[in-house]
């Protein structure tokens, strides 16, 4: 009760020490958080003997470039492929999952039909269903129709997303207004234009984090690339993999490639943080 | 309001074979007919390669052995110890996990200065490769020259051989597991923080219970489905648990989880059993049973989201 005396400055101020502590403990987890990817680049800038000193060096070394070079004319690893040929499957997967997913989205969200709610369901239950779980038979379909070891073998079975096409039906019910397509409709726009003209403008911010996600996703992807592609054509994950099990000493090189593999991740975390941070809470509110 | 409710006049679209009554079911055919084809063939196709005595050498028929796989597994020491190593690592990784990533949600859950700096710090290792993880930490964890165990000798602990204990090694993996998901796991759950009504607070602050009280009573009862679904995920994850086990292992090729299976997980099981001593059959027998384990999983957990879905609309 006395508390309700002076209610003013309760809610805004806290003691100062907990306010300092909180700042403590946050600035302590982002150096924990960041810790390992900064000694990642200061193993891949050292040679072997400075990492193998007590106390290890806490401090980039020069040796970044030889290193790298070091990772590039590995025979084994075939590092530069591997940098082009994951560009090329997270693109095109990031690509097709955006419009697969907002034309599949744009149907669940905006049209009524009938057999939606059951297909909607079966989108919702395959959601969590790890695809990592059907390697085998995946490994057999690809052996049958010739593609293992071929990129498409890591492509087109993920030209398609559960939680691409449940995100944008959530984002297109969200943004775009019913009158605004009743509106084109009128003018004479059929669904194709509907969907080009009104509902892509609308979900663009969504569709970018959908898009960042799906890249990175794709980009990580390891254990399906390492079962069917082969080392001579493989993606960076697999390429990492061959140089962690063929030179497993040799740290300042398998980590100087793993430092090439994170590069492009940091920089478009970097960019684009905000909307992946903004994605994954209002993910979360919506369940 | 709806795309198929009729246009003025019920005019067709221009020359496209999109009408009002085929156009959604074209918007959603490719995505049915690829999860068709990738993901429910699979599913079926597993549990008839698991019949079977089908390994990828022998190039004959593959012979029709009925439940004798299942039978097989139901006695087979490596798989228990699979299962034993996959939940050690799973309780290891996902308990503190979760008390870290409520407690990080707490604090971020005031009025801060640098916030977006903050946000942006706790989901950065979430951004980096598991490949990339597991390499790093495997050599931070490295019992010569890593930086684990140098810190470790500061304090007078002798040098730890992270690789050749159970206890030691399910450590080393599930702090790589949280220090990839704590940051996400604490976005998820700050964002329903910032869901729970501020009269909530009000309340207990009427009945006396501010601070840590008040989260005890308040902020975690609230929490309850977000967190029930933060464990789901973990568990599908942790049923998944692959690169990191593999990668720290001090011969990868092997895929044997340690010299003595101490860290050979469910799926690093599987993908031994599939591609190092390709015994599909057998393998597709393990597949089988994770795929029924994640689809009771599964299902829990489109129950949830369910609930949780009716709570915040």
């Amino acid at each position: 009760m006395s508390a309700q005396a002076r209610p003013r400055p309760r809610r805004r101020r806290q003691p100062s020490a907990a306010r300092n502590m909180t700042y403590v403990l946050l600035v302590l987890t982002v150096i924990l958080s960041a810790f390992p990817i900064y000694w990642t680049f200061v193993v891949a800038s050292s040679t072997n003997d400075i990492i193998a000193d007590v106390p290890p060096p806490l401090t980039p070394g020069g040796h970044l470039q030889e290193n790298v070079r070091a990772v590039f004319d590995n025979d084994s690893a075939n590092f530069a492929k591997a940098l082009v040929n994951t560009a090329i499957v997270s693109a095109v997967v990031s690509i097709s999952v955006l419009v697969f997913s907002s034309l599949a989205g744009f149907a669940f969200a905006k049209m009524h039909f009938r057999g939606r709610n059951l297909a909607l369901l079966l989108v919702i239950a395959s959601l969590s269903i790890p695809m990592q779980l059907g390697v085998i038979p995946l490994y057999i379909l690809m052996g049958k129709i010739g593609w293992n070891g071929d990129l498409k073998a890591v492509i087109v079975p993920f030209l398609v997303s559960a939680f691409g096409v449940f995100y944008m039906r959530q984002a297109i019910s969200e943004a775009v207004p019913d009158e605004l397509l009743d509106a084109g409709r009128i003018d004479g726009c059929g669904t194709l234009r509907l969907w080009a003209n009104v509902v892509v403008p609308a979900v663009r911010p969504a569709a970018a984090v959908l898009g960042l996600f799906t890249f990175m996703m794709t980009w990580n992807d390891f254990l399906w690339p390492l079962v069917t592609l082969t080392p001579e054509d493989p993606t960076v994950q697999v390429s990492l993999a061959t140089l962690a099990s063929g030179y497993y000493q040799d740290y300042s090189l398998v980590l100087a490639g793993t430092a090439l593999a994170t590069v492009p991740l940091l920089v478009l975390f970097f960019v684009a943080g905000r909307q992946l941070i903004a994605g994954i809470m209002e993910g979360a509110v919506k369940g | 309001m709806s795309v198929t409710h009729r246009t003025p006049g019920g005019r067709r679209a221009r020359g496209a074979p999109l009408t009002p009554r085929t156009a959604p079911y074209l918007l959603i055919a490719p995505f049915f007919v690829l999860f068709a084809i990738f993901g429910v063939f699979p599913l079926f196709y597993t549990g008839w390669v698991s019949l079977h005595d089908w390994d990828l050498i022998s190039s004959g028929p593959h012979e029709f052995v009925g439940l004798e796989n299942y039978r097989t597994l139901a006695d087979d020491p490596d798989f228990r110890n699979a299962i034993v190593n996959t939940l050690g690592i799973f309780v290891l990784a996902t308990v503190p996990q979760i008390l870290i990533a409520l407690g990080l949600a707490a604090l971020l859950n005031q009025t801060l200065r640098a916030r977006t700096f903050f946000r942006m710090g706790v989901l950065l290792p979430n951004v980096t490769s598991i490949a990339a993880v597991s390499i790093v930490f495997s050599q931070l964890f490295g019992r010569e020259y890593g930086l684990v165990n140098y810190v470790l000798s500061l304090v007078g602990i002798d040098p730890v051989n992270w690789q050749a204990h159970k206890w030691s090694s399910w450590i080393a993996i599930a702090t790589m597991v949280d220090w990839r998901w704590t940051g996400y796991n604490t976005l998820i759950l700050l964002a329903a923080m910032q869901a729970i009504p501020s009269e909530l607070y009000d309340a207990a602050k009427v009945d006396g219970a501010t601070g840590f009280r008040a989260f005890r009573s308040v902020t975690v009862p609230m929490l309850r489905y977000t967190i029930m679904f933060v464990v789901v995920v973990a568990t599908i994850g942790g049923i998944q648990l692959f690169a990191e086990p593999l990668l720290f292992d001090t011969s990868p090729a092997s895929a044997n989880g340690g010299a003595g299976r101490e860290f050979q997980t469910i799926a690093l099981y599987l993908y031994q059993t599939a591609f190092r001593s390709f015994d599909f059959g057998y393998a597709a027998a393990i597949s089988w049973l994770l795929f029924l384990l994640v689809l009771l999983i599964a299902g829990l957990n489109a129950l949830m989201v369910r609930r949780l879905g009716r709570g915040v609309r």
